[in-house]
């Protein structure tokens, strides 16, 4: 399986990741020498495998508040920045448009 | 340090728990002592990212007060280090990567909450690969870890500081995370007892999540009881982890002593790429458990060796989409960017090192559509044929016996620049990890160059009482636990 830095780039972006061109140029050499190897699963017969079964259904819990310091702790401890308890994000709609 | 608190230090996790116990010894001085050589260990081996101060010593007083109140405490003042991607409240947890940024969590992990509960005292958080991804422990953001057995080799990974920090005789006991080997590598590579657990047995809640489907966390020590007593504090139903087995721990410690007459030893005659040492040790733990009155049983499992392309196609996909939360927003650190979007690509791209980012598109390939049936689908396809040979080869025999690794402890950075050479140590662990069966890595000697050789025991789900008492007995047979040389006093 070839891969270009075409492909890794898309895959960066799908991935939400800058990737520089170097890097791209890496990756796509790295990644195509392990899916040559990986290619292995792809040779077994179909007969072989036997279809993925059903994941077991979750177990549900209670529908009541449990404890735990919750998510506001989490936030008030490590949020990069944040004001008047919510995140901060760079402006998304600028006042002028 | 008194000559009594190093000789408990260098002991059995049991023996120091029996020594508070009886009031012989305060926790609280073992905490200290403990404490010293977690700072050792950071300068010598950089198996520590972080190392307790204060907080330790008043967690150990706590446990004195406890065990002065008559509770009885399985594991009372052991001194114990935390993979830095398992919460430990207070202290923080970096991963081994620097994406978190600052981050402190504000509980523990449920499997620390348990092992404080039974008397353990955390001196500190070890490093690891980044996100637990590698095999070698240099993959951390924070430089390598050095193995004690001789410094210039890597002491296996992602739990390299764990196993690091109790060979060196730091901690009796550690906690790891094993993924698709991640206990057992280092464990094997630093002549430990590693227990990856059947998943489900040990709550993820407070791990790092790298593969879902996969992580457990287990124990690292020098002895098949201190690993056994320590997964039974582990062990248990959490109800904030929907995959958590039902029920209590399992009793992992009635049955430790009953060795092995009349075990059915499953022998894999493929040594194909197994390092002369590392067979020459397996060979010989094949004939200690025949000489004590197990049958060996030779198989053959060929589609094993499909476990390392599936595995890492599956664990890359799920790390795809678990490490999405990195988004420099709501925890961890945060790059410069114009606007949202561009906040999130430049953090990530800053944030994470070259092995992350290329399980990560390596993961959104194989989920991408076009390649998704291709690749994931079929690779959960051979997960599922690889579980049931595991599952037919059970019935055949009560456990596994194969390698850990193809070899020893190899140098630092030999394999750094070839990410498929590094997979591929991970063949002999893979398959457990793939059908969520429990695995001990129990050391089997030393290779001619005078460095670990470890054999893997891996066995039905919910086998662990039965593999911990295969490696007591090997331990038995073997005698007295051998220290490296560059130990941590």
């Amino acid at each position: 399986m070839r891969i270009d830095g075409g492909l890794v780039r898309r895959m960066a972006r799908l991935a939400a990741m800058d990737v520089t061109d170097g890097e791209a140029a890496r990756l796509a050499e790295e990644l195509s020498r392990v899916l040559d190897h990986f290619d292995a699963i792809r040779a077994v017969p179909d007969d072989l495998l036997p279809p993925v079964p059903d994941a077991p259904p979750a177990p549900l819990r209670d529908d009541v508040p449990s404890s735990g310091p919750g998510e506001r702790a989490y936030v008030a401890a490590n949020a990069p920045e944040r004001a008047r308890g919510h995140f901060v994000v760079p402006r998304v709609v600028s006042r002028n448009g | 340090m008194t000559g009594d608190l190093a000789r408990l230090l260098d002991g059995p996790a049991h023996g120091l728990a029996a020594a508070v116990s009886a009031r012989e010894v305060r926790a609280r001085d073992v905490a200290g002592a403990a404490l010293l050589r977690a700072g050792r260990s950071r300068e010598r081996h950089g198996a520590f990212l972080h190392v307790a101060g204060e907080d330790a010593i008043e967690a150990a007083a706590e446990v004195d007060r406890r065990v002065a109140a008559g509770e009885a405490l399985p594991l009372a003042g052991v001194p114990i280090a935390v993979k830095d991607n398992v919460h430990v409240a207070g202290m923080p947890t970096t991963a081994g990567s620097r994406i978190l940024g600052a981050f402190v969590p504000p509980e523990d992990a449920t499997c620390v909450a348990r092992l404080k509960a039974a008397g353990c005292v955390v001196v500190g958080k070890t490093s690891c690969d980044e996100l637990g991804m590698g095999s070698t422990n240099e993959t951390s953001a924070f430089g390598p870890v050095r193995n004690p057995w001789e410094p210039t080799r890597v002491p296996g990974g992602s739990s390299g500081g764990s196993a690091a920090a109790v060979a060196a005789r730091a901690v009796p006991l550690a906690v790891g995370t094993d993924t698709g080997g991640s206990v057992r590598l280092p464990a094997a590579f630093c002549g430990l007892v590693g227990v990856r657990p059947t998943f489900g047995r040990v709550s993820r809640l407070g791990l790092v999540a790298f593969a879902s489907s996969f992580d457990q966390a287990g124990p690292l020590a020098r002895h098949a009881r201190d690993a056994a007593l320590a997964l039974e504090a582990m062990s248990g139903a959490d109800p904030r982890d929907a995959t958590s087995l039902p029920g209590a721990s399992p009793d992992l410690l009635s049955r430790l002593d009953d060795g092995v007459a009349g075990l059915r030893v499953g022998l894999l005659d493929d040594e194909e790429g197994v390092h002369p040492d590392a067979a020459a040790a397996l060979s010989a733990t094949a004939r200690l458990l025949a000489s004590r009155g197990a049958s060996l049983v030779p198989l053959r499992l060929p589609r094993l060796a499909l476990g390392v392309a599936a595995y890492y196609l599956i664990a890359a996909a799920e790390a795809s989409s678990n490490l999405a939360r990195f988004d420099g927003v709501r925890f961890g650190a945060r790059a410069a960017g114009d606007g949202p979007a561009e906040l999130v690509r430049a953090t990530r791209a800053a944030g994470f090192g070259d092995e992350v980012k290329r399980r990560v598109l390596l993961g959104t390939f194989a989920l991408s559509a076009g390649h998704r049936e291709a690749w994931y689908e079929r690779a959960q396809r051979v997960r599922t044929r690889i579980a049931l040979d595991l599952g037919e080869a059970f019935r055949a025999c009560d456990l596994l016996l194969s390698p850990t690794a193809p070899g020893p402890a190899f140098p630092i950075g030999e394999k750094s620049g070839d990410p498929l050479s590094l997979y591929l140590t991970d063949v002999f662990t893979v398959p457990a990890s793939l059908a969520g069966l429990p695995a001990v890595a129990v050391p089997a000697g030393l290779s001619r160059e005078r460095l670990p050789v470890g054999v893997q025991l891996a066995g039905p789900a919910g086998s662990e009482a039965l593999l911990l008492a295969v490696a007591r007995e090997l331990e038995a047979a073997r005698g007295p636990w051998t220290a490296p040389p560059d130990v941590i006093r």
